[in-house]
Parts: structure tokens; C-alpha cells; sequence
């Protein structure tokens, strides 16, 4: 069997391994979501003011929350199988409708913060590796250090008073400005404005991280063996630490960033809340106040998903990456 | 002097400050001819490896520095080149084979890049070119399938296959000097035969000088010219093979050479027909066989060992001998119970080991005890030498005066000072620790030993010392030694019987005598026609 061959068979297996791990989410969260005090009817009465007891219990069996537990849960599930998260009572809308329009926010936001910290933790480390023990690895590990340590909320905060009140040069917050009516090219760059700074915000520590992974992982490749080989046969240093260093080193800084990515999707709540990005982590954090279930366990079914997937990702590209791993 | 590719001369190489020794390497002189093998023979820490990375120019900068003396090749003085000069040198004029072929080559790229790059930074060649002369220079080393191994990576490959890689790596620019640094010390001693061959046989063909370095005596009786003997930094003597390995002057030559074992068995002890242990028909196999839900490729099962059954008497050493990857420390794992075996029994005293569970097992486990082979890894760093000792006795029961006590008095016997009861495992040398090793075995007042290659980590003059005293105790405590070991002289001055095992089975068991000169199976005979040094063996 080739490689590719084996790759898909390895893909394949692993989806369907992730079926049962996603149910098992889904049965935990609903039932640690239950644990919550007050439901969705409580809070929709406590801010309509003056809601009868009879009336309270008109709205708990339209929306199904008058039913034992176990029931709610096996219809909550069957619906998951089919494809439909039910409806938010809070927003009076499908909950795919609102998560999908909630999601490429994230995905966006995501994204460019993955490939800020692991790209830059990845160039700093390096950097700081060749010039080990100079001025300039000393400023690269203060740096991390600094980063590493501050609360993320504080930085956004920070970064709005410097970059957008102080110097009008970034948006304060929001994703796009609604009142331009941009089309085209130019919607993609006031997107692109806006997403600065909530990106630099949350890839700080991810930054550091990366940083510190990387600079340890590249003196640790430097003492092997096969470093001495290569210098043994005449290649120069810059080939050395570029081929041969480079790509052995950046094997648990993937490795790191797979594990990573979960995290980011909830420590996305704090930086969408600061620069009110309309992403899941704000939808997540309304619908918990709201006790929006439904939406809640959408959101979270979701981002178990991702999670799921980007692993799947992560291994394959560490396939490719380190020969070997072998795939079956 | 124009027969000399290589003259170092008054070479000194510095360590840093506060190392044990100011010089690693002090006023080194040898030379070598084109065409002549050189030995560097010493033990670990003699400062042979560095000597040969300041050949290279490959010194661990900036601490470890030659402070004197030249090293001339071909005229021109290696140590005054300049960075570039000495990078066009290496790998074109001189090259180097390392000891440890997996960790020496790059797991992540192919074999056919790795040499390729030899030829992409010092001649300019097409990429077709290249990759034909790399598939040439696999064949010549007699690789099978080079079209096939110039695309595989290097975990694809046996140990000896990539031994060979690297050696085509090192002649594809047919350098006029190779440094070989212990090349087959990480090998079988088949596979090391072939390699050793290899070496001449190219050697031969390309008029190359070889700098071979080891700490092998066999393997210098086998291949060297000539041979320089090293000790704490200094050459303590210099000759031709004869005149060193026959005819030794100074005091470490003759102690060292006196320490190798010798091939000869010695005379049988009178034994005794009493059984101690009786392994029957023993099986291990890793790996079930089977696959997730049918999905993948299922999981390799591995027959480490098959069927194996063993007698050993009282106050008897059983050799077990066997290649890396024959199943011997799976068996003695096995006999020991750190692993459970799928079938068969292991009968101590009458009773079959394997029915019991944890708890029955605890008082028996004092009967059969362990020695490690890798006296740094088998010794927790965390734990105190006196504790170490003493845990033992006082898991089956013993308080701990008379622990601590016992573990005094075994101290003494190992030949260790009584004072290291306080003193943490990384404060001693390995051939001390692996007396910490052995005196953790005897607390327990075992009835079988169950040696894994106890010597195998050290050096031949250590080795020596610790196969004396094991030899002291086996006498003294009437102890029956199970004792596993890939090196034949040391299973011929150790152990009365021994068993052959190859792939997980025993081929062939007899009285140690018997199997050096009268060897049944094939494969025993390959084996003892494998060990190196056998025409020098007095």
C-alpha cells in the first residue's frame, strides 16, 4: 500500500473513531449544563418583570424543558443526528443559523492568530537559537517573558488606549464597519484592519510560547549527533541549521500548537469581549447568561468538532513531517 | 617524509576551567601513511574521540580548544586553516564514520539526500549525476536494492545497513583519511565483522589511511597497522600491532590487555545435579495481531521468545549469548517475572512462578534478583546509595537497623567505602555503580542471579574488576547465576553452560568448553567466527 493510500485509510478510521468521543461530549456537556441553576424561562421572566407561575409553565413545555432529564437528552440527541441543533428560545432563531454567522468570525480570528504565534514563535526561537547567549536572545527571551506573564485582557485594554484612542490608527472594536457598506476588495481590508489588533492580543502568550518551545527544541537538535555528521561532510552552518536542525526542531512546536488550538477557541471569550468581536466566544458567554442551552451546546458540539478536526490535521502534518511516524 | 598523509605532533586540546583534567589531550604525536590503519586504543575519557574531532576541526567551541601543537596534512597545518578551508576539507579529503549510525545520520531525511549534499557543497555536479554516483557508492558498499535504499530514511534500515549507508557517505568523495570513531561498537558481532571488512576491503582499493579508534583489542588484533595506546590524555605507547598487542612495554598497555578476557573457556567446575530453576516451554509475544474495528493495517506481532526451556543447577553460571533482538532479555525479564509470559512455566523450588499473583509472588521475588546493564539508567538518581540497598530487605519484612546494617556489611563485600550509604548514585563512576547494582541484588540473599550484560557498559579494565567479584560472591554465597551477554569472551571466562538463542529460540545449549570447540549449530559457529581478535587470542 502507498502512502497516500494509507493516509486516507488512516483519515477514515480516524473520523469515524471521532463519532463516538463527539456523542460523549455531547451527553457530558448536557448534562453539566443541567447542573446550572434556573433555566431559560426564569431568565426570560425575570426580564419581562411580571410573568405568572402559569404562565412560566406554558412557555417550559413549548420549549420542552417540562420533560424528565433523560428525556430532554434523547431528544436533544436524535435532533443532533439528524443535523439540527434545535432552536435558540432566547434568540427565536435555528441555532445552526446563528452559530454559522457567529462562526467564520472565530475561524478568522482564529487562524490569523495561529499563524502569527506559531510563524513568529517559530522565526523568534530560531533566531534566538543562532545567536545564543548575545544581546539579542537575551532581549528575545525578556520579551517572552513579559508576554508570557500579562493577563490578555490587560494587553487588549493596553493596545486600545495606545493604537486607537492615543493614535487613531486601529478600531477600537467590531469586526467590520457596518455603516460603510464596503464591497468587495474593500470589505476585505477593513475586515483585515479590524482583526489587527484582537490578533496580536490573543497570540501574545501563544507567542511566547512558541518562542521559549522553539529556541529549547533548536539547542537540543544542536547537540545531536547527526549535527556533527553534517559538519563532519563540509556542509556549511547556515545549511546545517536550516535543513537539517530546522525541521527536527519544529516537531513539538506542532506537536504543541495541535493541543493548543481547543484552548484558543476558549481563550477567544475574553479578547471577542474586550474588541466586541461578533464571534462564538461572545455568542458562547451571552447564551451562558441567557441559559440558552440549546445554543450552548451547539456552540460547544461545535467546537468539539474542531477540535476533533485540527488534531486529525496536526497528525497528518506531522506525518509528512517526521517519516517516522507511520500512519495506520 | 613524503609517505606521510598525516602528522600531528606536540597537540594539545584544553578543557574548561574547573574539569577534572586542564588538558583533555597532551602533546599527542602520531602520524599516518597512506594506505595504513592507526588504532587509538584506550578506555572512556582517554581523550581518543577528541583527538579525532580535532582532526576535523569539530571541537566543541569555544571551551574545548587545541592550545599547541600542529596537526599536519599534506603540508598544510590544519589547526592555522581557516573556517572554510577546513569545510572544504571535510567530507572530501577527510571523513569521518561515527559509533552510533541511527542518532550519526538524520531521521527525517533520506539516505540518498544525505550523501547527495557531500557532493552538492563540494563539486559541482548535475542532480541526475549525483543521485547515480549515490546509488554507485550504496551498491559498492554492498547494500542490497540501492536504487530502494537511496529513497528510504534511515529508521528504515537495520543497524548494520546504516553503518554501511554512513561508510558510503564517508568514501563517496574518495577522501585520502577516514576517522573512525568506534564504528562497530553499536553493532552485532556478525554485522561488525562485515563491517570491519568493509573497511579494509575499500581501504585497500582507495590506498586510504584509516584512523581507526576503539576500545576494542580484538577488533585492533583484526585490522590495525599500527597501534597507539592512550591514558588520561597521553599516548602511553606506540608500535606496530605485534609489538603492542604481543610484546607490551608500559604498565597500562600490559594491565589493559591482561583485562581481555581471553576466548579460551576456562576449565568446567565440578557441578552439581541439583535444578534450582527449570524454565518449560516459555513463550512471549508482543503485539496482539489484531487491528481497530478492521480498520489499519493490523498490529505486528513479535515472537520474542518461543518455546524456550532452560535448566539451571545449583551454584551454576548459565550463559545465555545471543545478537541483539534474540530474545535474551525478554527471557530473563521473563524468569524474573517483570514480565508475564503467555505460556509455560518457571518452576523455583517445585513451585511454578507463574500461577502465583502479586501478593503470593512478593516473598519469592527475594529468591531471584537482577542486575542491570546500564549501571546509569538503573539506579534512581533521587534515592540515597544506603536507601537503594536497603529498600529491599525492608519491603519483605526486615526492620531497619538490621537493613541498614546488612546494607553496610554488603557494601564492604562489592569493595565500596562504607561512607557511600549516604551518598546519591551520580557521585560514583559506572563500574562503581555497578557494584551499587550488585550489592542491591544480594540484599535480598537471593538463590539465582539473573545477570542482562552486567559488563557490557564498561570499560575492559572495570570489566575485569566486576567479573572478579562476581566470581567472588558466586563462590562465597553459593549463588546459581543466570547470565545474559553478547560477548563471547566474556560468556567463555564466566559461565559453565551456555544457550544459544537467534530469534527467540535456543539453538543450541552445552557445556561452555564443548560449544567453542565442538559447535553443532551453524549459527553458533558464525557467531564464533565473528568475535574479532581470535588469531591474536593467547
Amino acid at each position: 500500500m502507498n502512502r497516500s493510500s494509507k493516509i486516507l485509510r488512516y483519515v477514515a478510521k480516524r473520523l469515524i473513531q471521532g463519532i463516538p468521543i463527539i456523542l460523549a461530549i455531547v451527553v457530558m456537556n448536557f448534562f453539566l449544563l443541567n447542573l446550572a441553576e434556573g433555566d431559560a424561562v426564569d431568565v426570560l421572566a425575570g426580564e419581562a418583570g411580571s410573568a405568572t407561575p402559569e404562565y412560566m409553565e406554558e412557555m417550559r413545555k413549548k420549549f420542552g424543558l417540562d420533560k424528565p432529564l433523560p428525556v430532554q437528552l434523547a431528544v436533544y440527541l436524535k435532533n443532533v443526528v439528524q443535523l439540527d441543533l434545535g432552536r435558540s428560545h432566547r434568540h427565536d432563531m435555528p441555532v445552526t443559523e446563528l452559530i454559522v454567522d457567529r462562526l467564520w468570525p472565530t475561524l478568522l480570528l482564529m487562524t490569523s492568530t495561529i499563524m502569527l504565534a506559531v510563524g513568529f514563535g517559530i522565526l523568534l526561537g530560531l533566531f534566538a537559537a543562532i545567536n545564543l547567549n548575545t544581546w539579542k536572545d537575551a532581549m528575545i527571551s525578556v520579551f517572552a517573558l513579559i508576554t508570557y506573564a500579562t493577563p490578555l485582557f490587560w494587553v487588549g485594554l493596553m493596545m486600545i488606549i495606545l493604537f486607537s484612542i492615543k493614535n487613531d490608527w486601529f478600531p477600537t472594536s467590531g469586526m467590520e464597519n457596518s455603516a460603510a457598506f464596503y464591497e468587495g476588495f474593500d470589505r476585505v481590508k477593513d475586515i483585515a484592519h479590524h482583526l489587527v489588533l484582537p490578533t496580536i492580543t490573543l497570540s501574545l502568550f501563544y507567542l511566547a510560547l512558541y518562542t521559549r518551545m522553539m529556541r529549547a527544541s533548536m539547542l537540543e537538535q544542536y547537540g545531536q549527533d547527526y549535527v556533527i555528521t553534517a559538519r563532519a561532510k563540509g556542509l556549511t552552518e547556515r545549511r546545517i541549521t536550516f535543513v537539517h536542525v530546522l525541521r527536527n526542531a519544529l516537531l513539538p512546536v506542532v506537536t504543541m500548537a495541535g493541543v493548543q488550538v481547543g484552548a484558543l477557541i476558549g481563550g477567544s471569550v475574553i479578547v471577542e469581549s474586550v474588541f466586541a468581536w461578533p464571534g462564538l466566544g461572545m455568542l458562547a458567554f451571552e447564551s451562558l447568561f441567557a441559559r440558552d442551552l440549546n445554543l450552548l451546546l451547539g456552540i460547544f458540539l461545535l467546537s468539539s468538532v474542531l477540535v476533533v478536526a485540527v488534531n486529525l490535521v496536526v497528525d497528518i502534518i506531522y506525518c509528512f513531517l517526521d517519516p517516522r511516524i507511520e500512519v495506520n | 617524509m613524503t609517505n606521510t598523509l598525516l602528522t600531528i605532533s606536540n597537540l594539545d586540546i584544553s578543557l574548561p576551567e574547573g574539569s577534572e583534567r586542564s588538558l583533555a589531550v597532551e602533546n599527542l604525536c602520531v602520524d599516518l601513511a597512506p594506505g595504513e590503519t592507526l588504532c587509538i586504543v584506550g578506555e572512556s575519557g582517554s581523550g581518543k574521540s577528541l583527538t579525532a574531532r580535532a582532526l576535523m576541526g569539530l571541537l566543541p567551541a569555544p571551551h574545548v580548544r587545541v592550545s599547541k601543537g600542529s596537526i599536519n596534512f599534506c603540508g598544510e597545518d590544519l589547526i592555522q586553516a581557516s573556517e572554510r578551508r577546513l569545510r572544504e576539507i571535510r567530507g572530501s579529503e577527510i571523513s569521518m564514520i561515527f559509533q552510533e549510525p541511527m542518532t550519526a545520520l538524520n531521521p527525517v531525511m533520506t539516505i540518498g539526500t544525505q550523501i547527495d549534499e557531500i557532493f552538492r557543497y563540494h563539486v559541482a555536479m548535475p542532480a541526475k549525476e549525483r543521485r547515480q554516483r549515490a546509488i554507485q557508492l550504496l551498491e559498492d558498499v554492498q547494500l542490497p536494492d540501492p536504487e530502494k535504499i537511496v529513497s528510504a530514511y534511515p529508521h528504515e534500515l537495520s543497524g548494520g545497513q546504516r553503518q554501511r549507508a554512513m561508510i558510503a557517505m564517508a568514501l563517496s568523495l574518495e577522501p585520502k583519511i577516514i576517522i573512525a570513531d568506534e564504528p562497530t561498537t553499536a553493532l552485532d558481532v556478525t554485522t561488525q565483522a562485515q563491517i570491519l571488512k568493509l573497511i579494509s576491503d575499500m581501504q585497500a582499493l582507495h590506498k586510504t589511511g584509516v584512523l581507526f579508534i576503539t576500545h576494542d583489542f580484538g577488533v585492533v588484533a583484526d585490522i590495525a597497522d599500527r597501534v597507539a595506546v592512550m591514558q588520561n590524555g597521553r599516548v602511553v605507547e606506540t608500535g606496530s600491532v605485534d609489538e603492542v598487542l604481543n610484546r607490551p612495554e608500559h604498565d597500562y598497555t600490559k594491565k589493559l590487555i591482561s583485562s581481555v578476557p581471553s576466548l579460551i573457556p576456562r576449565p568446567p567446575r565440578t557441578r552439581s545435579a541439583d535444578v534450582v530453576l527449570a524454565v518449560q516451554n516459555v513463550q512471549k509475544t508482543f503485539g496482539d495481531g489484531k487491528s481497530f474495528f478492521g480498520f489499519g493495517k493490523p498490529n505486528r506481532v513479535v515472537h520474542a521468545v518461543k518455546n524456550v526451556s532452560l535448566e539451571l543447577c545449583r551454584g551454576e553460571t548459565l550463559g545465555v549469548v545471543g545478537e541483539s533482538g534474540s530474545g535474551k532479555s525478554t527471557l530473563a525479564r521473563c524468569i524474573i517475572r517483570l514480565l508475564e509470559n503467555d505460556s509455560g512455566k518457571i518452576m523455583l523450588d517445585g513451585i511454578n512462578l507463574c500461577d502465583l499473583n502479586r501478593k503470593e509472588m512478593r516473598p519469592w521475588r527475594a529468591k531471584i534478583q537482577m542486575i542491570f546493564q546500564d549501571p546509569y539508567a538503573s539506579l534512581n538518581p533521587r534515592v540515597k546509595v544506603g536507601q537503594i540497598i536497603a529498600q529491599g530487605p525492608m519491603i519483605q519484612g526486615a526492620n531497619k537497623k538490621e537493613a541498614e546494617a546488612r546494607t553496610r556489611e554488603l557494601l564492604e563485600i562489592v569493595g565500596l567505602d562504607e561512607r557511600a550509604f549516604n551518598r546519591y548514585p551520580h557521585e560514583f563512576s559506572g563500574g562503581q555503580r555497578q557494584r551499587i547494582g550488585i550489592a542491591r541484588a544480594l540484599a535480598l540473599d537471593p538463590e539465582i542471579l539473573v545477570a542482562d550484560e552486567p559488563v557490557s557498559a564498561l570499560d575492559v579494565s572495570i570489566q575485569a574488576q566486576i567479573l572478579k567479584l562476581l566470581d567472588e560472591i558466586r563462590e562465597r554465597m553459593n549463588l546459581s547465576m543466570v547470565f545474559i551477554t553478547h560477548d563471547l569472551r566474556v560468556a567463555a571466562q564466566v559461565c559453565d553452560r551456555l544457550a544459544v538463542m537467534r530469534y527467540g529460540e535456543i539453538v543450541e545449549t552445552g557445556v561452555t568448553g564443548q560449544i567453542f570447540n565442538a559447535p553443532q549449530h551453524s549459527y553458533t559457529r558464525d557467531l564464533l567466527a565473528a568475535v574479532p581478535g581470535q588469531k591474536w587470542d593467547r
